[in-house]
């Protein structure tokens, strides 16, 4: 049977990628940021799943506006990169876990999620740059992916409690699933960062610690929290975090808490990171 | 459930991108998603207003792209994943772009943001703040 080994949530500011790609991660500016994933990667070495579902959502890259969905699922064998305006990341494409995602999709639409089908996917740096912080720059990427989009641009953007609950069908679809699989959630982007306007450049640093230990502890309250709240407090685009909810909502009740990372800043943006496996797993 | 737009008003200097918005804004964005591909950004560069005249945006919004005046693109229906197409066009990061549209210069900006970031005390209401 397929099993959920762990979640991991990380930020996926674009900057990061260029870093990366640039050979720029030892200058001082960045430096102590990848230091930050260190520990994640000797960690991801070790316990690299047969399959990441990366929750992250799409910057107008892959997605214009012809077509918004709220969530949606790409079940292709394998995903091209996108192309954001500055030519694509010299990175190996993605490669997919058809198998698996048509049963995840599947299920889920049969719980009652109206999940978009993705035949067809190019993936932006939301999924690529938590790839790189956890993996580096391999050759190919060490595990199978499944892209799950989310609609966190246009308001309105899915309730945090609509995502918790898509997290915990996932689980379920996953534990049905009879092949022997380790499989992880990732929740990507935030945490607090506004990049338009006259208040660009907010960060709120107790208020990501407080959702990070709510995440953990008390998700089942948090879950709740209005989108009003994410846009005043964490900045217009700190609502990527109800993607998060998603990954914890994969994990069961209670979880053991692995590793922790914040840092401030990368570009306009406060990075946030955690592992956390479900409670008495390891 | 209606949707409430006008719980977004309050915040200082901040323009939600709501579905009202998007509609607005929809021949904007979609000329930004065009610039996507190398040979569109040649072409634009090459000669912009013709480029523009392309698309069925209105002659504000037309303005607000060859002034490069993201506040007024953002204000008729433009979202920053989008005009972000226009600023990979000219070269410029995030960083650079987005100091635009705040009340200070780009090493201004990036002082701020590696002190910190923005504080948000003073920056959660427009009524606290004294404005409309």
């Amino acid at each position: 049977m397929a099993r959920i080994t762990a979640g991991i949530s990380t930020s996926h500011v674009p900057a990061v990628g260029v870093a990366v790609d640039m050979g720029r991660t030892e200058e001082d500016y960045w430096k102590p940021m990848f230091a930050g994933y260190d520990f994640s990667k000797k960690w991801m070495a070790e316990n690299t799943p047969d399959v990441a579902i990366i929750v992250y959502n799409d910057h107008a890259s892959y997605f214009g506006m012809e077509i918004m969905p709220t969530f949606a699922m790409g079940l292709a064998n394998s995903f091209e990169i996108c192309d954001e305006g500055y030519g694509a990341r010299p990175i190996p494409p993605v490669m997919g876990a058809p198998e698996l995602a048509t049963h995840v999709a599947g299920s889920l639409i049969t719980d009652d999620f109206d999940l978009t089908i993705l035949n067809v996917l190019e993936v932006d740096h939301g999924l690529t740059v938590p790839l790189s912080l956890m993996f580096g720059a391999p050759d190919k990427w060490p595990t199978r992916v499944i892209p799950l989009a989310v609609n966190v641009v246009m308001n309105p953007q899915p309730s945090g409690a609509r995502c918790f609950a898509l997290g915990k069908a996932i689980r379920r679809a996953v534990q049905q699933f009879d092949d022997d699989l380790d499989v992880q959630v990732w929740g990507t982007g935030g945490m607090s960062h506004q990049i338009q306007g006259a208040r660009a450049g907010l960060i709120n640093e107790p208020w990501d610690r407080k959702f990070m230990d709510d995440l953990i502890n008390d998700p089942e309250v948090l879950q709740y929290k209005p989108h009003l709240e994410y846009m005043i407090e964490a900045g217009s685009e700190g609502v990527e975090l109800i993607m998060w909810l998603i990954m914890r909502g994969a994990l069961g009740a209670d979880v053991d808490e692995v590793y922790r990372f914040y840092h401030v800043p990368a570009s306009n943006t406060a990075v946030g990171h955690l592992i956390l496996t479900p409670k008495g797993s390891e | 459930m209606k949707p409430n737009y006008e719980l977004f008003t309050d915040i200082p200097g901040t323009t939600i991108f709501t579905i009202e918005l998007a509609h607005v804004g929809f021949e904007l964005n979609q000329f930004c998603m065009s610039l996507r591909s190398a040979p569109n950004r040649d072409r634009f560069r090459a000669d912009e207003r013709a480029y523009l005249d392309e698309w069925k945006m209105t002659e504000e919004q037309k303005s607000a792209v060859l002034n490069r005046d993201f506040q007024r693109m953002l204000d008729t229906g433009g979202n920053v994943y989008f005009l972000s197409k226009i600023f990979a066009c000219d070269g410029l990061s995030y960083v650079q772009a987005v100091s635009t549209m705040t009340d200070m210069d780009v090493p201004e900006y990036q002082a701020m943001m590696l002190a910190g970031g923005r504080n948000i005390d003073g920056w959660r209401s427009k009524k606290e703040r004294g404005e409309k």
